[in-house]
């Protein structure tokens, strides 16, 4: 069974395609892995890597190399919250080991793993994010929390969904 | 001109170089070894292994010398202790992951990072932690993997970006977890994928059915020629103790450059394939019984002997070397029979007398890519010859417009421009044809066949292609030379070349179309395209009448015989069937009444001439099989036993030199003139179910040869005329 693009995901990639030379579709799977992977509740799948290769007309392994090489996306099903603690130097200078190792003891997880319910994926590992100012910090479904306590974490992983 | 000359230094000595080349194409033209791993003629630069690296006068850092361009006055050291010392650099991180395991590696005693590592490496590893270990893959039934092997150069995935157009494999991961693979299993199939095994510099890509059967170098390398096709590729056999062990390519720029087909790869596996013919067997009564070789050959000799001369029909295939098929024109000569043919795939001979003296491409194989526009007609080429697939690919990839016209669809892995499908070969030509006139007059020939035609926006894009191209060519295939109007096609074909100014030339089968028709292995010629004073019968003529003697010589009646229907039970209606052959089958069984062993090519000495008319000769590399014995030598007894003059041949090179003496000039003109009007074909012009024999069933090797027959495309081929 093959994978059918949404029609989000679709408009998604023409967007991006119209802004690259023509026959540089290639410059688009990274935003149709990005809408493919929000849609999907945070992972994609070979099925939805050879989807995209079809849409562009690339063959699947570009597509593939592209989703394994970065970090961002996730190949392997996780859970449905992305939960990403920045452990670069000014947030580990800030104390972000003690953050990770609480969500890890609240959670019953380690990083790279999944909740049991499905609820939240704590990410393996995540370099700067460009936000050293409000160190430590985290970001949560692209979303960033900065100056963060462990009160605050408490706080935004009890009210995701 | 001069502007594109930089004068430059290497290693002290003055060397002029071509402005933009790379430092390593100039430093290989004068001899001054720079290592590598990644760069490859044939490839794009990567510059990721840098193995390379040389130190360039005023610039600080180490450069690679395949990324760096060459300018005016550039002063390179390929062996300074600055070169040096950062080759070996590089050289220690690339062994830090590596295994190391040389000594259960195939690849040991001819591997590049080997024979680096014992140039460049330190004797005693520094380095202490863990290596890394990557998953092997499975890629199909002819490429084994050791991906821990791997020094990540990427050339096997810029072969498939770039040369076969088929990109599978690639990079996933990155940094340390960075692998070489398909990602999702998947068999690596293009019909030139294990290529990659020669690519590989290192243990990782390797040769899967002669995977630890032999050492390097306990092999003996002898040269030899592809049987396959009309392309004649150039071949190394790797051979232990008589036993071929494996094949890889001879570079010959001019045919295969240094690419060989799959099926030119592992054919080989034919040779030991249970299905040898091991000694002579005579069916008596019904019952088959091994002889020997004299009594076989005396029982043939009597049968030829007393047979009536217009009874006796000589059968060959397009396989059939010019020495073979010099010595069965002489025995059909001296028996007085011109029942002699090797066009067994050929359904329509009504045109013969306007063949050319022997089927040609009409431009050298290397010629393809310098055309800009090109018509492929009745072919799928890249079953026919997948290196003249490769050749039309490479013009494509450099702008040719190539178009095709056939029935059916098949898959090309470039940009194609025009593809003409849906209906008859005659009559996807017709409209070509209509269009390329543009209401000029046509060639009277072809005017029946074109009364009525309509050219359509496709047609007249593929007339325009060719007639505005600084130089294009219209190539027939195998498909068009079995069309039951293969008179109709070729017309139209020439038709076409001619209003369009294009060349003219085709595909032939098998490897030695060309030989054969020289040698006067035809009906209507004699040697050297004489026409006969009365021409004898083509292969389903003889198939039809009542012969008192066949002489098939290396035919399958079952697999080759497209020319007529039901080949096997009319073969096993004559009087008398002696089948010279490599390999015994049912079909064989049934339809002989003797069988005398004979080599495959491995096992004999001979000469091919190929499509663009270069003949390449070979000696034979392996030790015969069973009683086995090189076909030309069988022939030369069995003239000898009808009394054939002059059959006191020593080697089959005193063959070929009595036959070329012979030989007046050779016309390679293409030239097509019809001898009128032609009718229309009425129907004749839907393809039969056989014209198009999937690539690895064109002859009795490839058929045996299991890791090909393992292949997904073979495996889809079965499927499809299974029903
Ligand atoms: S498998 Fe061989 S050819 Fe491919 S990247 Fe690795 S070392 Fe290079
Ligand atoms: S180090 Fe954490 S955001 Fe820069
Ligand atoms: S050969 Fe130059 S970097 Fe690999």
């Amino acid at each position: 069974m093959s994978y059918v693009l949404s029609g989000h995901v679709r408009d998604e990639i023409e967007h991006w395609k119209a802004r690259f030379p023509e026959g540089r579709q290639r410059s688009a799977v990274i935003s149709a892995l990005h809408a493919i992977q929000h849609e999907n509740h945070g992972y994609v799948t070979a099925e939805q890597m050879n989807a995209v290769a079809e849409y562009l007309d690339l063959p699947t392994i570009q597509v593939y190399e592209v989703a394994t090489f970065y970090s961002m996306f996730q190949t392997e099903e996780v859970g449905r919250h992305n939960v990403a603690i920045c452990t670069n130097i000014s947030c580990m200078l800030r104390g972000a080991d003690d953050i990770v190792e609480h969500v890890e003891s609240k959670l019953g997880i380690t990083t790279g793993e999944s909740t049991g319910d499905g609820r939240i994926y704590l990410k393996k590992e995540e370099e700067c994010l460009a936000a050293c100012c409000g160190a430590p910090m985290m970001m949560v479904d692209h979303k960033y929390h900065e100056n963060l306590t462990t009160d605050q974490v408490d706080e935004i992983l009890d009210g995701l969904d | 001109m001069s502007d594109d000359i930089v004068n430059i230094e290497v290693d002290g000595e003055a060397v002029e170089a071509r402005r933009g080349q790379m430092l390593i194409e100039v430093t290989d033209a004068v001899g001054a070894y720079v290592p590598r791993f990644c760069y490859h003629d044939k490839l794009s630069v990567a510059a990721n292994c840098r193995m390379c690296l040389v130190e360039v006068e005023k610039v600080p850092k180490p450069m690679p010398a395949c990324a760096t361009p060459v300018g005016e006055g550039m002063k390179v050291f390929t062996k300074s202790p600055k070169a040096i010392a950062a080759q070996k650099a590089t050289m220690e991180f690339l062994l830090i992951n590596h295994p190391l395991d040389c000594p259960i590696c195939d690849q040991g005693g001819e591997c590049e990072l080997q024979d680096l590592a014992i140039g460049y490496g330190r004797d005693v590893s520094r380095y202490n932690d863990g290596k890394r270990v990557v998953k092997d893959k499975d890629i199909g039934p002819l490429v084994s993997t050791d991906m821990t092997r791997c020094i990540h150069c990427t050339r096997c995935v810029r072969f498939g970006e770039e040369i076969t157009g088929k990109p599978q494999l690639g990079t996933t991961d990155r940094g340390e977890n960075m692998k070489i693979g398909t990602y999702v299993e998947q068999s690596v199939d293009h019909e030139l994928s294990a290529n990659i095994i020669d690519l590989c510099p290192v243990g990782a890509l390797n040769n899967k059915p002669y995977r630890y059967s032999a050492r390097a170098w306990e092999m003996a390398q002898h040269a030899t020629v592809s049987p396959h096709d009309c392309v004649g590729s150039n071949l190394y056999a790797h051979v232990l103790r008589g036993t071929v062990k494996r094949i890889v390519p001879r570079a010959n720029e001019s045919i295969n450059e240094s690419w060989i087909a799959d099926r030119d790869r592992y054919s080989y596996e034919a040779i030991y394939s249970g299905d040898r013919l091991m000694r002579p067997r005579v069916k008596e009564n019904g019952a088959w019984r091994d002889v020997d070789w004299e009594g076989a050959l005396a029982q043939a000799a009597d049968v030829l002997k007393s047979a009536d001369q217009d009874k006796v029909a000589l059968i060959a295939t397009p396989a059939v070397t010019v020495e073979e098929g010099h010595l069965l024109s002489q025995i059909a000569d001296h028996l007085g029979t011109a029942n002699i043919d090797h066009r067994v795939g050929r359904r329509d001979v009504s045109d013969q007398d306007n063949d050319p003296m022997y089927p040609s491409l009409g431009c050298s194989i290397a010629e393809i890519e310098q055309h800009d526009a090109i018509l492929v007609a009745g072919s799928n080429v890249r079953a026919e010859a997948p290196i003249i697939a490769h050749r039309l690919r490479k013009a494509a990839v450099a702008g040719a417009a190539i178009s095709f016209a056939n029935s059916s669809v098949y898959e090309y892995l470039f940009d194609v421009a025009n593809y003409l499908s849906g209906a008859g070969l005659v009559e996807l030509l017709a409209g070509v044809a209509v269009a390329a006139a543009d209401g000029n007059s046509l060639p009277d020939s072809v005017t029946e066949l074109c009364d009525g035609v309509t050219a359509s926006g496709a047609h007249k894009d593929v007339a325009r292609s060719l007639a505005e191209a600084d130089r294009a060519i219209v190539l027939l295939g195998n498909i068009a030379g079995r069309h039951a109007s293969y008179t109709a096609v070729r017309a139209l074909a020439a038709a076409i070349a001619e209003l369009t100014g294009a060349s003219f030339g085709g595909l032939s089968e098998g490897p030695n179309s060309a030989g054969a028709c020289l040698a006067g292995v035809l009906p209507h010629r004699a040697q050297g395209g004489e026409n006969r004073v009365t021409a004898g019968l083509d292969v389903a003529s003889m198939l039809a009448q009542a012969m008192d003697a066949v002489v098939l010589v290396n035919v399958e009646p079952d697999a080759d015989i497209h020319a007529a229907t039901d080949a096997v039970a009319r073969l096993a209606e004559q009087a008398f069937v002696v089948a010279l052959t490599p390999f015994v089958s049912d079909a064989l069984l049934e339809a002989a009444d003797l069988l005398l062993p004979t080599g495959t090519f491995a096992e004999t000495s001979g000469t091919y001439v190929n499509v663009e008319g270069t003949w390449q000769s070979f000696s034979g590399v392996a030790s015969a099989v069973g009683e086995a014995r090189p076909t030309w030598k069988v022939l030369r007894v069995l003239g000898n036993l009808v009394d054939a003059p002059g059959f006191d041949y020593v080697t089959s090179v005193d063959v070929r030199d009595e036959f070329v003496a012979r030989l007046g000039e050779i016309s390679t003109s293409n030239a097509y003139e019809a001898s009128g009007r032609i009718a229309k074909v009425n129907g004749a012009d839907a393809p039969a179910n056989d014209i198009d024999i999937p690539l690895y069933s064109v002859d009795a090797l490839v058929r045996r040869a299991t890791a090909l027959q393992l292949t997904d495309e073979a495996q889809r081929a079965r499927a499809v005329s299974d029903g």
